[in-house]
């Protein structure tokens, strides 16, 4: 099984949208290459023909009838936004100059 | 009317019942403990003074016109602050939602009011409840009330902290490894981790999806069972909540006994690790069993030793999921918005600086076990284990009707010890997290104080899923035994404080 690498925990660190610094960087690569290798014997029951459980219990989607009912008022939604405009979440630039 | 503290929500109900206390009073008894020992243990991340005492007035005027109550009217409870309060501030521990006010209440939240429960406040918690000792808080460690440089247990640290210090006669936490359990066992007081599904997570920040679970926090049986029965049932908002009855848990805690039950004792749990005296106390507490006349049977889980390492890919895995909402942009924390950065970056810079280290070790861990290439190796197999221990816990529970173990190997730690060695924390939940794969059902209960250091040891109850008033019914037995045999119930040791 492989290790986990500074360089692999900067990649996993951009996928996550996680700014990291480097001494974070540092410290997570050796903790995280610990914890990998003490959990790797799940391996152990890899080949088996086992079926994998994703939940405990038997998930069915659930549909409701689409009526208009209650809700939050438009305050009450953006009473914990960061930043709002005209009833609006205001976020920053989503799309790039070019 | 100091006296108060020391009630059980059992008998504060009783005493508001009928007259003899007022919510009032019991609130404010509750509150002065809180003004005069929360500095020392730092349970509460939020007081609700004014919220509470409107509550208890509710109550109170409520009585006074007839009206009917409910069967916890008047009782204070401490709530972990991972449930969503309506105009009452929620932050997971964590800087992410400093100051973030819901405009709703959890499920759990709207049944504990409409069973006229006063909720004295939020409690504090390891960040996102990841953690084993709720040292992990972006708002600084909670303290055991039995010793004040130890750990009170994770994450739900808060809530039985609250519990021992007498702050409150009950409280809620969440279960995801071991959260409710693990803090009881060492705290000297009651968790229960229901059925998965029979409590709604509605209102209750997500960390693991598949293993979350919330429930009952208390100092004796059968308060557990009557909070239980209050929060328990089917939730139409929360696509993940059993549509069953509620198993009669009170009468169970009610009527405790032994006598002709199967108890399962599982050889993966002791060994290594697990310290002398807790080992003691469970081996009486297996003796004890006996004397009230159940049978105890040896059963052989080998799976349940990769149970940790299962649980250390899954719950990552779907935390780094469910933790991709707090991106800065609708609600929580927004950081490094100056007007020339994308949202990409506000959202990594946020992230950066509103979460803790140990959530972000889990949202990189939860990144790798489900990436390509890797997500066979780590998360598929994990899924397998967790089907091996599901298959081992229904073949356990064809030969036995529980099964017993020490809720954690150790006592609590001193403050700092494991703060950097995320391997040894994890240790903590080692016997509790086989529950959560599984998805049934379990109790931490005391069963006495380790010889070597005086800190309370819990035992483990577990049973199969929706059969959650075995827990109560052979909790109340051991309790009861237990209260004879040393004259009163534990928690009067815990120091004063």
């Amino acid at each position: 099984m492989p290790g986990i690498t500074r360089e692999e925990v900067a990649h996993l660190a951009r996928l996550a949208r996680l700014e990291l610094a480097d001494e974070e960087l540092d410290h997570f690569a050796g903790q995280l290459d610990d914890i990998i290798g003490a959990v790797a014997r799940v391996s152990e029951v890899a080949e088996q023909d086992v079926p994998p459980t994703s939940h405990p219990l038997p998930l069915t989607n659930v549909m409701r009838a689409d009526e208009v009912r209650p809700s939050l008022t438009p305050a009450q939604a953006l009473s914990g936004a960061p930043a709002q405009e005209q009833q609006r979440f205001k976020v920053p630039q989503i799309l790039g100059e070019d | 009317m100091t006296d108060i503290i020391k009630l059980t929500a059992a008998e504060i109900a009783a005493k508001i019942a009928s007259g003899e206390l007022t919510a009032v009073e019991v609130t404010e008894a509750h509150l002065a403990r809180i003004d005069a020992v929360d500095e020392k243990v730092h349970a509460f991340l939020h007081v609700d003074r004014e919220g509470a005492l409107a509550q208890a007035r509710a109550v109170d005027e409520k009585r006074a016109r007839g009206e009917k109550l409910g069967p916890l009217a008047g009782v204070p409870l401490a709530l972990k602050d991972i449930f969503t309060t309506r105009g009452v501030p929620t932050t997971v521990g964590s800087k992410m939602l400093e100051g973030w006010i819901p405009p709703y209440d959890a499920t759990l939240v709207k049944r504990l009011k409409a069973a006229d429960v006063v909720i004295l406040g939020k409690t504090n918690m390891d960040e996102f409840a990841m953690g084993s000792s709720t040292e992990n808080s972006a708002y600084g460690p909670t303290g055991n009330p039995w010793d004040l440089t130890r750990i009170p247990g994770g994450s739900g640290g808060g809530s039985s902290a609250a519990l021992a210090a007498f702050q409150a006669p009950l409280a809620i936490g969440t279960d995801t490894g071991g959260s409710i359990r693990q803090p009881a066992a060492v705290t000297g007081t009651v968790g229960v981790k229901p059925t998965y599904g029979s409590v709604s997570r509605y209102g209750m920040v997500a960390f693991s999806s598949s293993l979350d679970q919330g429930g009952p926090c208390a100092r004796t049986v059968l308060d557990a069972a009557l909070l239980h029965e209050a929060i328990a049932g089917h939730d139409p908002l929360d696509s993940t909540s059993v549509d069953l009855p509620v198993p009669p848990v009170v009468e169970a805690a009610r009527n405790g006994s032994v006598a002709g039950m199967r108890v399962g004792v599982v050889k993966q749990f002791r060994g290594e690790g697990y310290q002398a005296g807790v080992m003691q106390r469970f081996d009486e507490s297996v003796e004890l069993l006996k004397e009230l006349g159940a049978e105890v049977v040896e059963l052989d889980c080998p799976t349940f030793d990769l149970a940790l390492s299962a649980y250390y890919l899954i719950a990552p895995s779907e935390c780094s999921s469910n933790l991709a909402r707090f991106d800065g942009l609708r609600y929580g924390l927004r950081a490094g918005d100056d007007g020339s950065r994308s949202a990409e970056d506000v959202t990594a810079l946020t992230r950066e600086a509103g979460f803790g280290p140990e959530v972000k070790r889990r949202i990189i861990l939860g990144t790798y076990a489900l990436s390509s290439g890797y997500y066979d190796a780590w998360f598929g197999s994990a899924q397998k284990v967790r089907t091996l221990i599901t298959r081992e816990f229904e073949k356990a529970f064809e030969q036995v009707d529980v099964i017993v173990s020490p809720t954690t190997p150790t006592t609590a730690f001193p403050i700092g010890e494991r703060a950097d060695d995320p391997m040894a924390m994890y240790l903590a939940d080692l016997c509790t997290i086989p529950t959560n794969l599984a998805g049934n059902a379990a109790m931490s209960l005391p069963c006495g104080l380790a010889p070597e250091d005086g800190l309370p040891v819990g035992l483990q109850i577990i049973a199969p899923a929706m059969q959650d008033d075995r827990l109560y019914k052979v909790g109340a037995a051991v309790e009861a035994a237990f209260v004879e045999k040393w004259g009163h119930p534990l928690i009067e040791e815990a120091p004063s404080l």
